[in-house]
């Protein structure tokens, strides 16, 4: 007997959703084995989880605040990736965004009721700084962005180290690698009973709504399509691929910078070293399940937060450990995109 | 005695959103025979044939193999009844060499047998007098070489029936005659072909007997001996196509101011090699400049550097009086520039996007329908939906990627593209490569309406026909050198001698 993949010539939209629909229950059923390995009733762990997530004010409320960021940095890869330009540095992007913000809330001497607005704009500038440099990289010396990107997310993360353990750190702190707490002024207010910081999150969906405008209706979006469609095309047809792909990887560095902010003056209220949990990594995710679409990306980081929350949910109500949980979301996530690949193919068996 | 045939399709049928590509389409083949199939761009003949080697799925229709029933549902199964397909499009791997594509297709072990593959290429080869260096990258083999390529890995598989899919629109008078020699001797070990060509003598010449096909339907089975190329024409288009070229006869403009002057152009290659060297020609408004020569010998470094898109490394180029040496694409494209690229889906197409975005790709910028940073897709709707009409361009809607287009309708998509604004100065390589013959009067008539109205035209063609029949002057490009000049009348014979001359170092 052989199995075999063959490439699907066509495929209905029926297709489409019943691989979806068979990859997820394939993902719950797998990691339903590794409940009962682990000593826990499947049925019992996945219906806390469940009701953690959905049943509860607070397990939807925190779906949303995770989002943000991720929504966030998602909408940014978006555009980048339609042109084809290969950012994987959001987390980067991100704390270098939470740093510039953390900056102007505790060192600058801004007008009280500038600073949260100089936090956003720094925040962006901050995210654009960093990524910058790959793109400059790559448009002038084709330096691969994949790997700079990712490298830059490193030297991101030693900066924030060294600002927390010595210049930065805060005085009544202790020993703790954490900066002062912001004051009053430079603190996003939350929905009452919640840690949804709304002005980020309006924000996320009026971005969405822009990006979703300059996809479809401008000059600049049809460019950035063309290239990503066929290169060479575009080159001939004389749109600017050096200057364009700059532009989408600043623009994708200043939204992940925009989601360092929000995390800074809006969940931690000061600098710390964990100020995301990889939310740039986790963001690459939505941005692939929803074809770039940013209304789809942003359904899609929803989906993907509630399974950050789901397993924070599973590991204090069941006790998991934090790594099983990582190994969870893991399984979901290679279904999902496995079965992303799958679609274009059919199975065949051949008994020989 | 009647043949039974090998290969017979009965009452096959396909749709397509909004298109009914084929209609209860019946088609045999014959063993030992070449069959051509002929009809018009988007007449169903690429969608037969995938249907045959297992691509697509019939809507309904059944395939009887040596009159067994058969259930092709993928290349794999074709190729297990050994069925071989060269598409219109190529698929090869282009970093890769011409052993490793073969292989690529072929071995099933995890463990590459190169030697065997590559005794299996030369055995191929020799047989049918057909040769390339299995160890060249395919970038670095010209479009003829690629087709040959396809060819022998289709033949790799040992197959009784061959589908060649417009094999000839991007070969060359002689390598047409190679594939020809190569085809017979096939025939003549019994093995069956399908060849699909828009090109009449070719049919009416290689084949047994010829299917032709129009909107889906089958028109007629014919043998060539019995038919006119203008019985054929009417068949395919269902009328008769006069070709009224009225290329007045050549005057001077040479009063005029030039619209291009080239002076000593030398540009390299993507390989760093010298492509261009050292051309000079100057071309007024209201003429045609045929620049005949086989693909490869520089026409496509000397076309993207004219519009900005190669490096010159010396010599100078102005366009309407502006020196445009080395200036971006989008401003040359500015001053009333279009040019229309040799390879359509490599550099002309993006295949993902709607026939609209292609369509606009170089006309975005046009007031008409934009204004600073926005594009007006509505106010550009109407003006699709006339080039649609005017070139004759067979869609579902605008919104349809263009990848389901078939390969002529993409030909003229890239042809309507270049229409919108109104250009000064057009650029066109090989512009009836795989389109039908109405399809190619009507281009025709489109270029000279374009010269009458002063426009200036360069034309880079591989047929021969096509340039004497349209240009006022000729060069001929070779390795990069200008090996010939003709004005006004040219003979076909002294054109093609200057392409074949030796190119003195
Ligand atoms: N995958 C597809 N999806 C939608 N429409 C398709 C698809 N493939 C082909 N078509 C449509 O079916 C019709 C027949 O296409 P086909 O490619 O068979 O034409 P053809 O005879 O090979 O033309 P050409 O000479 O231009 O290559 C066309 O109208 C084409 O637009
Ligand atoms: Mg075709």
């Amino acid at each position: 007997m052989r199995v075999k993949l063959e490439k699907r010539v066509q495929i209905s939209k029926y297709e489409i959703i019943a691989v979806r629909i068979a990859s997820i229950v394939l993902a719950l059923l797998s990691i339903g084995l590794l409940f009962i390995v682990s000593g826990i009733d499947p049925f019992y762990a996945y219906s806390v989880i469940l009701s953690g997530v959905f049943g509860s004010t607070f397990g939807i409320s925190e779906v949303i605040v995770k989002s943000i960021p991720i929504g966030l940095c998602s909408l940014g890869l978006s555009l980048a990736y339609t042109a084809k330009v290969w950012n994987i540095g959001s987390d980067g992007q991100l704390i270098m965004g939470a740093i510039f913000a953390t900056w102007v809330a505790l060192f600058s001497n801004f007008p009280q009721v500038l600073i949260l607005p100089s936090m956003f704009l720094a925040g962006f500038i901050g995210g654009l700084v960093w990524a910058t440099v790959p793109a400059f990289l790559k448009s002038k010396y084709n330096v691969n962005e994949v790997i700079v990107t990712l490298m830059m997310n490193y030297i991101s993360l030693n900066l924030l180290d060294y600002l927390l353990s010595g210049p930065w750190r805060g005085h009544g702190v202790f020993n703790y690698p954490i900066t002062d707490e912001f004051p009053k002024f430079a603190r996003l207010p939350s929905i009452p009973g919640t840690r949804i910081h709304y002005p980020t999150l309006i924000l996320l969906i009026l971005l969405t709504f822009l990006i979703l405008f300059v996809m479809n209706r401008t000059k600049f979006g049809l460019e950035i399509k063309a290239m990503g469609d066929n290169l060479e095309a575009a080159r001939i047809s004389g749109i600017d691929t050096f200057k364009n792909s700059l532009i989408v990887m600043m623009i994708s560095g200043g939204l992940a910078g925009i989601a360092g902010v929000g995390e800074a003056a809006g969940i931690q209220y000061r600098l710390i070293r964990n100020i995301s949990p990889g939310y740039g990594y986790s963001a690459i995710i939505p941005a692939w399940i929803g074809g770039f679409n940013p209304v789809v990306v942003l359904v899609a980081s929803l989906f993907v937060s509630a399974l950050f929350v789901g397993g924070n949910i599973a590991k204090v109500s069941l006790g998991l450990s934090y790594g099983l949980i990582n190994v969870f979301n893991g399984v979901i996530l290679i279904f999902l995109i496995s079965s992303e690949y799958l679609v274009g193919y059919r199975v065949r068996i051949e008994w020989t | 005695m009647i043949t039974k045939p090998l290969i017979k399709m009965e009452k096959v049928s396909k749709k397509f959103p909004n298109v009914i590509a084929l209609d209860n389409v019946d088609f045999s083949l014959i063993k030992g025979e070449i069959h051509a199939l002929l009809g018009e761009n988007g007449a169903g003949k690429t969608t037969l044939m995938k249907i045959l080697f297992g691509m697509l799925k019939p809507d309904s229709g059944t395939i009887y193999i040596n009159g067994k029933k058969v259930n092709i549902t993928s290349p794999r199964d074709a190729m297990q009844h050994k069925i071989g397909m060269v598409h219109q499009h190529f698929m090869l791997v282009d970093s890769l060499t011409v052993l490793e594509n073969i292989a690529l297709s072929y071995e099933k072990k995890p463990i590459i047998d190169y030697n065997e593959i590559e005794k299996k290429i030369k055995e191929i080869s020799e047989r049918y007098n057909f040769y390339v260096d299995p160890k060249s990258k395919i970038w670095q083999l010209s479009v003829g070489e690629q087709q040959k390529v396809e060819i022998i890995k289709a033949l790799c598989g040992d197959v009784d029936v061959l589908i060649l899919d417009e094999p000839t629109s991007v070969l060359t008078p002689i390598e047409v005659e190679e594939l020809f020699k190569a085809l017979n001797a096939m025939r003549k070990q019994g093995k069956s072909i399908i060849f699909i060509t828009h090109k009449l003598d070719e049919a009416i010449s290689i084949s047994d007997r010829i299917t032709v096909l129009r909107k889906g339907k089958v028109v007629g089975v014919v043998k060539p001996s019995e038919v006119t190329k203008s019985d054929l024409v009417k068949m395919m288009v269902g009328r008769e196509i006069a070709e009224m070229i009225n290329k007045d006869k050549y005057k001077s403009n040479e009063n005029n101011i030039p619209l291009v002057e080239v002076e000593n152009l030398v540009v390299f290659n993507d390989r760093g090699l010298v492509a261009v060297n050292g051309a000079s020609f100057v071309l007024y408004p209201g003429e045609i400049l045929g620049i005949a020569g086989i693909t490869g010998n520089g026409q496509r470094e000397l076309a993207e550097a004219l519009i900005g898109a190669r490096r010159v490394s010396h010599g100078k180029i102005k366009i309407l009086g502006i020196n445009t040496t080395n200036k971006k694409t989008r401003d040359i494209i500015k001053l009333g520039v279009s040019y229309i690229p040799e390879d359509r889906i490599r550099f002309g197409i993006l295949p993902n996007l709607s026939v609209t975005e292609n369509l606009l790709l170089t006309n975005y910028d046009d007031p008409r329908f934009s204004r600073k940073l926005t594009v007006n897709y509505h106010s550009f709707r109407n003006v699709a939906l006339n080039l649609i009409k005017e070139f004759n361009i067979v869609t579902p809607n605008l919104q349809t990627p263009a990848k389901f287009l078939s390969g002529g309708n993409l030909q003229k998509l890239l042809i309507a593209r270049s229409a919108v604004k109104e250009p000064k100065l057009i650029i066109v390589s090989n512009p009836t490569s795989g389109l039908d013959v109405a399809t190619v009067a009507l281009v025709h008539e489109w270029l000279i309406r374009m010269k009458k109205k002063n426009v200036g035209i360069i034309l880079i063609s591989e047929d021969l026909e096509e340039i004497i029949k349209l240009s006022d002057k000729i060069i001929v490009l070779k390795e990069g050198k200008i090996t010939g000049n003709f004005v006004g009348e040219a003979k076909i014979t002294e054109v093609a001698t200057a392409m074949t001359t030796k190119v003195s170092t």
